[in-house]
């Protein structure tokens, strides 16, 4: 009985989304010019997101995977941390860190000249932030259940240490970062609170789709609607593909 | 060419303390039961755990704790076969067998690697993946993957455990002919005596990370110093040359066996399958040996009697047969062996 309750709760929202959604509208909204534009810029933002989690999150989980004791349970929380934090929460601390008056901001608008919040680089670090983690534990519950011995047989095969991770840790890996990739491009993608909260709602420069939702349910109710369709579609399409990863074999 | 290995590893209570002699063109097997530290022995040597000690092959120090030297895994050049192959999953069976090579820098890696496969008429899975081989063809191309890398020291764990027991003869004699044209220092670990005592020269026996027995096959069976050993002694194992339907031993004496073969050869007989009599036995059997009895030992409801004749073996009787019998050390025997219950193998 609650079970169901449950369930509905769930299913309610979403069949009022599809309900109400105006189909006969969707093209013209689809390709309505600040619709394309959110979405053009969504994409960018998270796919670029997603590469600086990996580039970022890939040694920062092998170290993290590496070190034992104290040490690790601190890193553990400093990278899981953005999980749990309100993003509008990570927004701010971002905002606090690389203003214009921030720790790091200030340094680099009186050393280079450059300013962050606003930007689009702003959304993409306001989205790096909040899924990196995702990536981060993906990659590391990877390399702990990485059978050790395939890079000892490497080493004693003559392989030095950039040899066995390029060759046998990272392709080995593969599973793990790809699924890792994949929740951290999701998360991504429907960041709201930490974009809004650091780069604004620029259209064109930081208005990505979940801001741009915001902004519509306002005043085009019916353009909101349709972009919240293609973000479920989004999270349907992982759903149904990450399945098959994460239940069949490597 | 040779090892010399004086290693300790602790490892929570268990303690490994291993003096280890080994020259090269020599096989030595490490025999000993599961957790006897056998495995922790050959991680020891190829850098994989560090040591209180030192080891030197080849006249170079790889480790040594009192100078604080220590050469690491990839640099020591020592050919590591791991029990369950662990051949790479994301490459096929050329590149595995190429990567040793290619982390040498060979520029020519992959038709090496190639080569080795042809010689080894493994040419035909170059492009397999490790899963679509059988457990003998994996065995064989985790052996070849080492090989190829040309190690000064080979050292093979297990390297027939993993495998079925219906091919095991099959690759045991394979890996016997390559380990024979191995130049290196070879050392296999394995707790079955019968790997042990046909892949190697030697043997030395482990167990509790302490080197309990050490010597030729022979050696060692002979005078079980362990219940280990003395387990290991419990089938007849001769040697000698096989003749169409019957075996020459070395002494001269000869065993009828069907199938015998030809060349090199081992027979083994089960002690069970040694029937013992007081007079010459009328019947089928067709190996008869008149003997003495060396001596008796009692194992539960089994009794072990040793009888020396041209072909000395041990045979296992009742009670009551000893009682029957009257078997006593010093009296004579006459002791029968059909044919069939004598299995012969090459060598």
């Amino acid at each position: 009985m609650l079970a169901g309750l449950g369930l509905l709760f769930f299913l309610l929202p979403l069949a009022g989304l599809i309900v109400r959604a105006p189909w006969d509208q969707a093209l013209v909204g689809l390709t309505a010019p600040e619709t394309a534009t959110a979405l053009e810029l969504s994409l960018f933002c998270s796919v670029a997101a997603t590469a600086a989690a990996l580039v970022l999150g890939i040694p920062l989980a092998v170290v993290l995977s590496r070190t034992t004791g104290n040490l690790r349970s601190v890193m553990r929380a400093l990278t899981t941390l953005p999980m749990v934090l309100p993003p509008v929460v990570g927004g701010v601390a971002l905002l606090l860190a690389f203003g214009r008056r921030g720790l790091v901001g200030s340094l680099l608008y009186h050393l280079f000249g450059i300013q962050i919040l606003f930007t689009t680089a702003a959304a993409v670090m306001a989205e790096t932030f909040v899924a990196m983690p995702f990536l981060v534990i993906a990659v590391e519950a990877g390399l702990r259940s990485l059978d050790p011995r395939y890079e000892e047989a490497a080493r004693a095969l003559g392989a030095r240490g950039w040899m066995v991770f390029l060759r046998v840790t990272l392709p080995l890996l593969r599973p793990a970062i790809f699924s890792g990739a994949v929740l951290c491009w999701a998360r991504a993608l429907g960041e709201f609170g930490a974009t809004i909260t650091f780069a604004g709602n620029f259209p064109g420069r930081t208005q990505t789709v979940p801001v741009a939702v915001y902004v519509a349910l306002e005043t085009r109710p019916e353009s909101a609607i349709v972009l919240s369709l293609i973000l479920l579609a989004v999270s349907v399409a992982i759903l149904a593909g990450m399945r098959d990863r994460w239940l069949g074999a490597l | 060419m040779s090892l010399k290995a004086n290693v300790k590893v602790h490892r929570d209570r268990f303690v490994l303390d291993v003096h280890l002699d080994v020259d090269p063109g020599e096989t030595v097997a490490i025999l000993g039961p599961n957790g006897a530290g056998k495995t922790t022995l050959l991680r020891a040597l190829s850098g994989l755990i560090k040591v209180v000690g030192r080891v030197e092959l080849a006249g170079e120090v790889l480790e040594d704790s009192a100078t604080g030297l220590r050469v690491p895994t990839e640099e020591r050049h020592v050919g590591l076969v791991f029990q369950d192959h662990v051949l790479f999953p994301h490459l096929n069976v050329l590149d595995n067998v190429a990567f040793g090579l290619q982390a040498q820098h060979r520029p020519d890696a992959k038709r090496i690697a190639r080569g080795w496969l042809e010689r080894a008429g493994l040419a035909e899975k170059a492009s397999s993946m490790p899963r679509e081989l059988s457990g003998g063809q994996a065995q064989r191309v985790a052996l070849l993957r080492t090989l190829a890398t040309e190690p000064r020291l080979l050292l093979l764990d297990e390297p027939l455990s993993a495998l079925d027991v219906t091919i095991r003869a099959v690759v045991r004699r394979e890996l016997s002919r390559q380990l024979a044209s191995f130049g290196g220092v070879r050392l296999i670990v394995t707790h079955d005596p019968l790997d042990a005592i046909t892949l190697a020269d030697r043997l030395v026996v482990l167990e509790n990370g302490h080197v309990v027995q050490s010597g030729t096959p022979d050696e060692v069976t002979a005078r079980p110093r362990s219940r280990f050993v003395a387990d290991l002694a419990g089938v007849n194992l001769l040697r000698g040359k096989g003749r169409g339907d019957h075996v020459e031993l070395m002494s001269g004496a000869s065993v009828a066996a069907p199938d015998a073969g030809a060349g090199d050869v081992f027979a083994v007989i089960h002690p069970r399958a040694v029937a013992l009599y007081l007079s010459r036995p009328e019947g089928t059997p067709r190996n008869v040996w008149q003997g003495q009895v060396e001596d008796i030992d009692l194992h539960g409801e089994r009794v072990r009697v040793r009888v020396k004749s041209p072909v000395s073996l041990v045979a296992e009787v009742t009670p009551a047969a000893v009682r029957e019998l009257r078997l006593h050390a010093g009296g004579a025997v006459w002791m029968a062996v059909k044919a069939t219950e004598v299995s012969v193998y090459p060598a």
